[in-house]
């Protein structure tokens, strides 16, 4: 009996210190029972009394209830973890981001000198020339021609640009001298930001003690305030952080992702169809699923390698464009929409199909009519997910020339364009300071887009699903 | 559903072809491929062009200077790009196969130099390196420190080993990786011209000039010398939180970064826009693009891009270029590569 006992409380895994004195029974006993414990304890169980069983179950409690408390307290932590590298992310990009969706504006009085506007030609005017003009006159003392120089510097050379197009549309000023807010240039956006430091040795700067005094004057007179930036969500690209904005890339992204939703949906959703539905199961589609799993496995730059062999050299299609991007994005995210699309289609009861069957509906009707409907939720679920995927994505991208500087805003599906993504890595990698917050902001949104698109997902599904 | 589906389908396809059949005729924007170090100049002057003339805005690729010859010379028509840049001249090889694949007529422009800066944090004290301390620093293979005419794997653990002048610092240099035009012209410029102070490797020059290029331009790989990718602002945070580390990256990262880092001497010059433009700087190299000639009458904007880069308010001394951190040429330079372009002089085989 002490044997047995022995057996079961070794296969609850007690420590033999720990267990009744009968485990100080012989050593060769112990060890039968180890070789055969699952087959002696079995029948054990039956010649048990309640009281002893209640002792080994009693005695094994505590520890089980530690491991569970372990296992748990890992879960846990694991999340903590996870967590914590998350908000550091967040807390990181939001810290350097946040400023850029404010940008420093200065305000000049310019007088539309009507000599130099000539009202047929006013795109060809010096406009440069009259916002310097107007700088020279709010500082007068300003000889030398260096500090000249660094002075026209302290307006972007956006100024122009936004005096030429007031100009046009207003051509009655003409004659008068306007106001106007015009973007300061990136430095002095960096200072008022607090990203550069007044303080220390004037050469550690890169804006010298005059600039800064010419900012104080500014201050005073309330010519230079902060305002939301509006250009960071209507531009283009740009050289000039002041002017660079998301507007072209997100147009790319926009374009691109149409291409890749108008391919990939029907030929994904058609796919899964065939092959859940209607597909002999045999050896060929056990081939065809196995390389349909190992394609959604694929490195996404091995796709821009065949998109630049396929659609570029082969078929001569146009660099840059969003259309090769949405095809070398469709063979992305097909494999995806196949798989969920297939697992929509399973969880499918088989009722259904039977019942529409069993009242005549051909197998085409049965599919269309019955299983598709309810099998489209997880369908779109499993869509959108590839879609968020493959607007993140820019390595394949790299490969079709998408990763360029376009400053024109994209307004077709051939136009060259890029994407956020790649928008993000081109600014990351610019020397001028106030590109990192751009950075940071265009993550920012690109995040948004991403964090809305799995919300509707989830919606969706929670929805429309039906539980069987 | 049913019906969605085949409209949706047939919508595609449609669409598709359209779009398909409608581009590859013509191409009313410039195309521009190349040097990640030229392209922060070429964009601005795109910009400048595409705000300023009715012509759209160039779209500028890039791809690195090799890939950008490669693209670049594979034909002529609309679906290969009218410009490349290189941030080194393009090699004779390159040239021979453009020539082949009919880009018989190329025109070379110079734009100006760029100076190769090794940084450090403003935290720690400057250095003042030479030639010689970065090759004996950073080869992999250097001269046997007791004095004979052998080469021994490099031994050197510190700067203070390396020249009793230096600080008593471990040598670490976060740099780019070989696939950067950056590294090439360091170890060309400064590697280079450091082990030439060596009579016997310069011997070797002629003697075999495989072994003097393996000696001159292999970068030691025991951990002294560290790859940090193509981002140079990556470099410049990594040299903010170790101030013991130097950096190697273009100049106009250390102008637009000069509160943070702080470039070092080498062989006596501190890497200044002056110093740099009047070639004092030891360690500095041109710029270059290259134009399809074939191109520049069919793709509208073209010959009003070449004058707006060429222009003195876009390369000159004053111009945008020189405050985005471009060193400008000598006067008489830019009026030869002017005319060069005005005449688009085609580059000869020979003159390589």
């Amino acid at each position: 009996m002490s044997n047995q006992i022995t057996s079961t409380v070794k296969e609850q895994g007690v420590k033999p210190g720990q267990a009744t004195k009968a485990t100080q029974n012989s050593g060769t006993a112990d060890s039968n029972a180890i070789k055969t414990p699952e087959s002696t304890g079995d029948t054990d169980a039956l010649h048990r009394s309640p009281a002893q069983t209640a002792e080994i179950v009693e005695k094994g409690l505590a520890r089980r209830y530690r491991s569970e408390k372990r296992f748990q307290l890992m879960g846990v932590s694991a999340i903590i973890l996870s967590l914590m590298f998350l908000s550091i992310l967040f807390i990181s990009i939001f810290g350097n981001g946040y400023t850029a969706f404010k940008q420093t504006v200065v305000q000049i009085d310019v007088f539309l000198n009507p000599e130099k506007l000539n009202v047929d030609h006013l795109e060809k005017a010096d406009y440069q020339g009259m916002v310097k003009e107007s700088l020279r006159i709010m500082f007068p003392t300003v000889k030398n021609r260096r500090d000249k120089k660094k002075l026209y510097g302290m307006v972007s050379t956006g100024a122009a640009f936004q005096l030429r197009d007031y100009v046009q549309e207003h051509p009655e000023d003409i004659g008068k001298t306007i106001q106007l807010w015009v973007p300061a240039d990136d430095d002095v956006d960096m200072l008022m930001k607090g990203h550069i430091q007044r303080g220390g040795l004037e050469v550690n700067r890169r804006l010298n003690d005059m600039q800064i005094s010419w900012v104080d004057r500014f201050m005073e007179q309330e010519r230079i305030r902060k305002r939301f930036n509006v250009d960071f969500f209507t531009s283009g690209d740009s050289r000039e952080p002041e002017l660079a904005g998301i507007w072209g890339a997100t147009c790319g992204s926009f374009y691109t992702m149409m291409i890749t939703l108008l391919l990939s949906f029907p030929m994904g959703v058609g796919a899964a169809i065939y092959l859940e539905e209607f597909a002999p199961k045999n050896r060929w589609t056990d081939v065809i699923e196995v390389n349909i799993n190992n394609l959604a496995a694929v490195p996404s730059i091995v796709f821009g390698l065949l998109g630049l062999a396929m659609f570029l050299n082969f078929f001569g299609l146009p660099r840059s464009a969003p259309l090769v991007g949405g095809l070398v994005l469709t063979l992305m995210t097909l494999p995806t929409i196949i798989i969920s699309g297939r697992a929509a289609l399973k969880s499918v009861p088989p009722s259904i199909r039977e019942a529409a069957l069993g009242i005549g509906a051909s197998k085409t009707q049965m599919v269309t009519h019955h299983v598709l409907p309810l099998a489209m939720p997880g369908m779109l679920t499993g869509t959108i997910i590839g879609m968020a995927q493959a607007l993140g994505e820019t390595a394949p991208l790299l490969m079709i020339g998408m990763v360029a500087f376009i400053v024109d805003i994209p307004g077709g599906f051939t136009d060259p364009s890029t994407v956020l993504p790649v928008q993000i890595f081109l600014w990351a990698d610019s020397p001028e300071r106030a590109f990192l917050e751009k950075t940071s902001a265009a993550i920012m949104v690109l995040l948004l887009f991403l964090v809305t698109m799995n919300a509707v997902a989830v919606l969706l599904r929670k929805k429309f699903e039906r539980r069987w | 559903m049913k019906k969605l589906f085949i409209t949706l389908m047939a919508l595609t396809l449609v669409g598709g072809m359209g779009i398909g059949s409608s581009f590859a005729s013509s191409r009313d924007y410039i195309s521009i491929v190349g040097s990640s170090t030229v392209y922060p100049f070429a964009t601005v002057v795109a910009e400048q062009f595409g705000k300023t003339t009715p012509y759209k805005t160039p779209k500028i690729e890039s791809t690195g200077s090799g890939g950008g010859h490669k693209l670049f010379g594979a034909g002529v028509g609309v679906q290969h790009p009218d410009i490349t840049n290189s941030s080194r001249r393009i090699k004779k090889s390159e040239l021979e196969k453009d020539i082949k694949n009919g880009v018989t007529d190329i025109v070379e422009v110079k734009i100006g130099y760029d100076g190769i800066v090794v940084a450090n944090s403003k935290e720690s004290a400057i250095m003042r390196l030479s030639r010689k301390d970065l090759y004996k620093a950073l080869a992999a293979k250097v001269p046997n420190p007791d004095g004979s005419e052998t080469l021994v794997e490099n031994p050197y653990k510190t700067w203070h080993d390396v020249n009793p002048n230096l600080p008593k610092v471990a040598i670490e240099v976060l740099g780019p990786p070989p696939t950067s035009g950056t590294r090439d012209a360091f170890v060309e410029l400064a590697m280079e011209g450091g082990a030439k102070k060596f009579d016997f490797i310069k011997k070797m020059k002629k003697a075999d000039k495989k072994k003097y290029k393996a000696v001159c331009h292999t970068i030691r790989e025991d951990g002294a010398y560290i790859e940090a990718g193509e981002n140079d602002n990556l470099i410049v945070q990594k040299l903010q939180a170790n101030p013991q580390a130097l950096g190697i990256f273009g100049f106009s990262f250390l102008d637009q970064n000069t509160d943070k880092i702080q470039g070092s001497f080498i062989d006596g010059v501190q890497p200044t826009f002056d110093a740099i433009a009047d070639g004092k700087y030891p360690v500095s190299r041109p710029l270059f693009f290259y134009v399809k000639k074939a191109h520049v009458e069919s793709i509208p904007g073209m010959k009003e891009f070449l004058a707006e880069f060429t222009s003195e308010k876009a390369w000159g001394s004053e111009g945008y270029l020189a405050d985005k951190g471009l060193i400008p040429m000598p006067e008489a330079e830019r009026k030869q590569f002017s005319d060069a372009v005005k005449n688009l002089v085609p580059l000869k085989l020979s003159d390589l």
